[in-house]
C-alpha cells in the first residue's frame, strides 16, 4: 500500500474555498517560511479512499473480539463519543473566560468527585495525557513528599517482576533506583522479598492489583503496611482497575495515590496512540503536591501537561459513570471477572494455564509445554488466531511466564463471542499436534502476513523523506 | 547447543573467559537462542563499575527486554561497540560477540565448566 505522500500530485486539491471577506495580512519575514511544507496534494474522493483502505488493514473492537491482555479493549458505547462531539466541549478554547467554560468545569468537578469515589482517593489531576504519564506524574508526588520533609535518603522505589515495564522505566525517569523484586510461586509479592527490600531508603513500592496474572493479592493490606511501616509511599497502577472499580477501592487497599487509565477502564477508544487521559488521585495529605494549571491558577506551581489534559476523554469518562451509575459500574466489573474466567474455563483441557485458580479480569496461558512438544510457540498461536478474525491476545508477557498468551476478554463480550473464541483456541491446539508446519507461517488469509519485526526493529524507518529533487 | 569447553559459564547463562587478569563477558548459545533474534543492546561505559549478580546492561529481542547479568565485580575496561550497531553478531556467533571485558576483579559468582553448564541447561529445558 502507497503512503498518502506517494499518492500526491503537484498541484491537485480538494477544497473550493468562499471567497477571503477579510483584508489579507502579511506575516512578518521572521515568521514566514520560505519553503512551503510538503503536504501531500489530493483530491478529497482519493483521501477518502486511503483512510477507508488504512481501515480495512486494521482489527478494532467494533470489527470482533479482542482480547488483548492488560489493554481492555472494551466496546466503548456511541453515547460517549456522542457527549465528547457536543460543540460546546469538542470546540472550547482553554482559554476561554470563565463564564464560557462553566460546564466543561462542571464536568470536571463531577469526573474528580466519581473517579475520588472509585478510587478512594480524595483529589485529583486530569492533566496526564496516558498511563505512563500518569505514573510520572504519582512517583513525582512521592518524591516531592519525601523531598519536602527534608527526608533525602529515600532513593528507591521497589516494582514487582511482574510489573508492566512502565513501572521501572517511571521510576528511573523519576531519579530513583529501581528494586526489583520476585514474584511468590502464585504470581504474588513475595512478602519475604518485599521485606528484605524495605528500608530507610524505600521511597514506595509501585503495585498493580490485581496484578499482571490477573490475581488479587490476598496480602494487600499486609504489603501497603510493611511500605507505610518503612517510612514509604504505595503507588497504585490502575491499569487493572477494570476488575475492581465499585467494588473495592485502592484508597481502602492502603494506596496513596494512584493513575486510572480513563481511557481503557472508562471507554474511549484507544490502540492507536491516543489520545488517552491518565487522571492521577492522591490521599489528602499528597494534595498540596499535584499539578495545577499554570494559566488557571497563576500560581507558579508545576504542570505536566497544558490545561486540563485531554479534556474530551474526561467527558467520555464522565458519559460513561453517569450512563452505568452506581449499580452499573460494579456490575461491569463483577461482568469482566465472570467473562474472563468462564472463557479460562473453557479453555482448559487445551493449552496449559499458567495459574490454576479463580483470576480477575485476565488470565495468562503458558504455552512453553505445548511449544516443546509441537514446535507451535505462543507467536504462531498469536497469529494463527488472525486467520478466525480475532485479535490475538497479549504476548510473551508477562515476563514471568515464558510463551505466555494473555487474554482479558473485559465485560462487553457475550456468552456467544466467549463460546467461539474456546473453540478456536482448542482447535488451533488441535491443529498445532496434528499439522503444525501452516501455523508457523500464519496468518494466511489476512491483509498483512508476518512483518518483518526483526528487520523493524533494527532499521526502523520511522517518517516519510521527500525524495530529492 | 554449543558449549564451549574452555568457557566458565553462569547460572544465568552468561559465559566468561579469563585473558589474564581480564574477564571477558558474553551471553551463551542457550541465552541467545531463548531469547530470538536481538534488536538492541544497551552496554555500560567503559570505567563503569560492575557487581556479581547485578546488571550490567541489557538486551532487547522483538519480545522482551532482558537484563545481562554481571557474573563478576569489577571495572569495565573495554566494550564491544560493534554490537551495539549490529545487535544480531549475538545471534549469530554467540561466543565471538564478547560484550565486555572487566579488570580489577574482586569477586566471581560460582561459574560451571562446560559440563555443568550442559546439565544446567537441559534442567532449564
Amino acid at each position: 500500500m502507497k503512503l498518502i505522500f506517494e499518492k500526491s500530485v503537484a498541484g491537485r486539491h480538494s477544497d473550493i474555498l468562499p471567497k477571503c471577506d477579510v483584508e489579507p495580512v502579511e506575516l512578518s519575514a521572521r515568521f514566514a517560511r520560505t519553503d512551503a511544507p510538503a503536504l501531500p496534494e489530493m483530491a478529497e474522493v482519493d483521501v477518502a479512499r486511503h483512510y477507508t483502505e488504512l481501515n480495512d488493514r486494521v482489527h478494532g473492537v467494533n470489527c470482533g473480539f479482542y482480547p488483548l491482555g492488560s489493554c481492555t479493549m472494551k466496546y466503548n458505547p456511541r453515547i460517549d463519543e456522542d457527549m465528547a462531539a457536543l460543540p460546546g466541549f469538542a470546540g472550547v478554547h482553554p482559554l476561554a473566560p470563565d463564564y464560557a467554560t462553566e460546564g466543561c468545569r462542571e464536568v470536571l468537578e463531577t469526573a474528580k468527585k466519581y473517579l475520588c469515589e472509585v478510587s478512594g482517593m480524595d483529589d485529583m489531576t486530569f492533566q496526564p495525557a496516558a498511563g505512563a504519564h500518569g505514573e510520572f506524574t504519582g512517583v513525582l508526588l512521592i518524591k516531592q513528599y519525601h523531598d519536602a520533609r527534608g527526608d533525602k535518603k529515600r532513593t528507591k522505589i521497589i516494582v514487582p517482576d511482574s510489573a508492566h515495564g512502565t513501572n521501572p522505566a517511571t521510576a528511573a525517569m523519576c531519579g530513583f533506583e529501581v528494586v526489583n523484586i520476585d514474584s511468590a510461586p502464585d504470581g504474588c509479592v513475595d512478602l519475604e522479598a518485599l521485606k528484605n527490600a524495605l528500608g530507610e531508603d524505600t521511597a514506595g513500592l509501585m503495585l498493580t492489583n490485581p496484578n499482571t496474572v490477573g490475581i488479587f493479592d490476598p496480602n494487600i493490606l499486609e504489603i501497603t503496611r510493611l511500605v507505610h511501616e518503612a517510612g514509604g509511599l504505595c503507588y497504585y497502577d490502575g491499569a487493572n482497575l477494570n476488575a475492581i472499580m465499585g467494588v473495592v477501592r485502592p484508597g481502602d487497599m492502603g494506596f496513596d495515590c494512584v493513575h486510572m487509565n480513563l481511557h481503557k477502564t472508562f471507554a474511549t477508544p484507544h490502540g492507536g496512540g491516543g489520545p488517552g487521559a491518565g487522571a492521577v488521585g492522591c490521599k489528602d495529605f499528597l494534595k498540596e503536591f499535584l499539578p495545577r494549571s499554570v494559566v488557571m491558577d497563576g500560581e507558579g506551581r508545576i504542570q505536566v501537561r497544558s490545561f486540563a489534559g485531554n479534556f474530551l476523554v474526561t467527558v467520555r469518562a464522565v458519559t460513561y459513570l453517569l450512563t452505568l451509575g452506581r449499580e452499573g459500574i460494579p456490575e461491569a466489573s463483577q461482568n469482566a471477572v465472570l467473562n474472563a474466567n468462564y472463557l479460562m474455563r473453557a479453555i482448559q483441557g487445551s493449552f496449559d494455564l499458567a495459574f490454576d485458580r479463580t483470576c480477575m479480569h485476565e488470565f495468562v496461558l503458558d504455552l512453553s509445554e505445548y511449544k516443546k512438544e509441537t514446535g507451535v510457540s505462543a507467536l504462531d498461536v498469536a497469529k494463527s488466531l488472525i486467520d478466525y478474525g480475532m485479535h490475538p491476545p497479549t504476548m510473551y508477557f508477562p515476563l514471568i511466564v515464558h510463551e505466555a498468551l494473555m487474554l482479558e476478554p473485559t465485560e462487553t463480550e457475550s456468552k456467544e463471542t466467549l463460546d467461539e473464541a474456546a473453540a478456536i483456541f482448542r482447535k488451533l491446539y488441535e491443529l498445532g499436534k496434528t499439522d503444525p508446519e501452516p501455523m508457523h507461517a500464519a496468518p494466511h488469509h489476512a491483509q498483512i502476513g508476518r512483518p518483518d519485526e526483526v528487520g523493524a526493529a533494527r532499521h526502523p524507518v520511522l517518517r516519510w523523506q521527500k525524495p530529492e529533487e | 547447543m554449543n558449549i564451549p569447553a574452555e568457557l566458565k559459564y553462569s547460572t544465568d547463562h552468561e559465559w566468561v573467559r579469563m585473558d589474564g587478569d581480564v574477564a571477558v563477558i558474553g551471553v551463551s548459545d542457550f541465552a541467545q537462542d531463548a531469547l530470538g533474534d536481538l534488536v538492541f543492546i544497551n552496554l555500560p561505559e567503559v570505567g563503569d563499575a560492575v557487581t556479581a549478580g547485578d546488571a550490567f546492561g541489557d538486551v532487547e529481542s522483538v519480545k522482551a527486554v532482558s537484563d545481562l547479568l554481571s557474573p563478576v565485580t569489577g571495572t569495565v575496561c573495554e566494550i564491544n561497540e560493534e554490537l551495539l550497531d549490529a545487535p544480531e553478531k549475538i545471534n549469530e556467533d554467540p561466543y565471538g560477540a564478547w560484550m565486555i571485558k572487566v579488570e580489577n576483579i574482586e569477586a566471581t559468582e560460582d561459574l560451571m565448566d562446560a559440563a555443568a553448564y550442559e546439565e544446567h541447561c537441559a534442567a532449564e529445558e
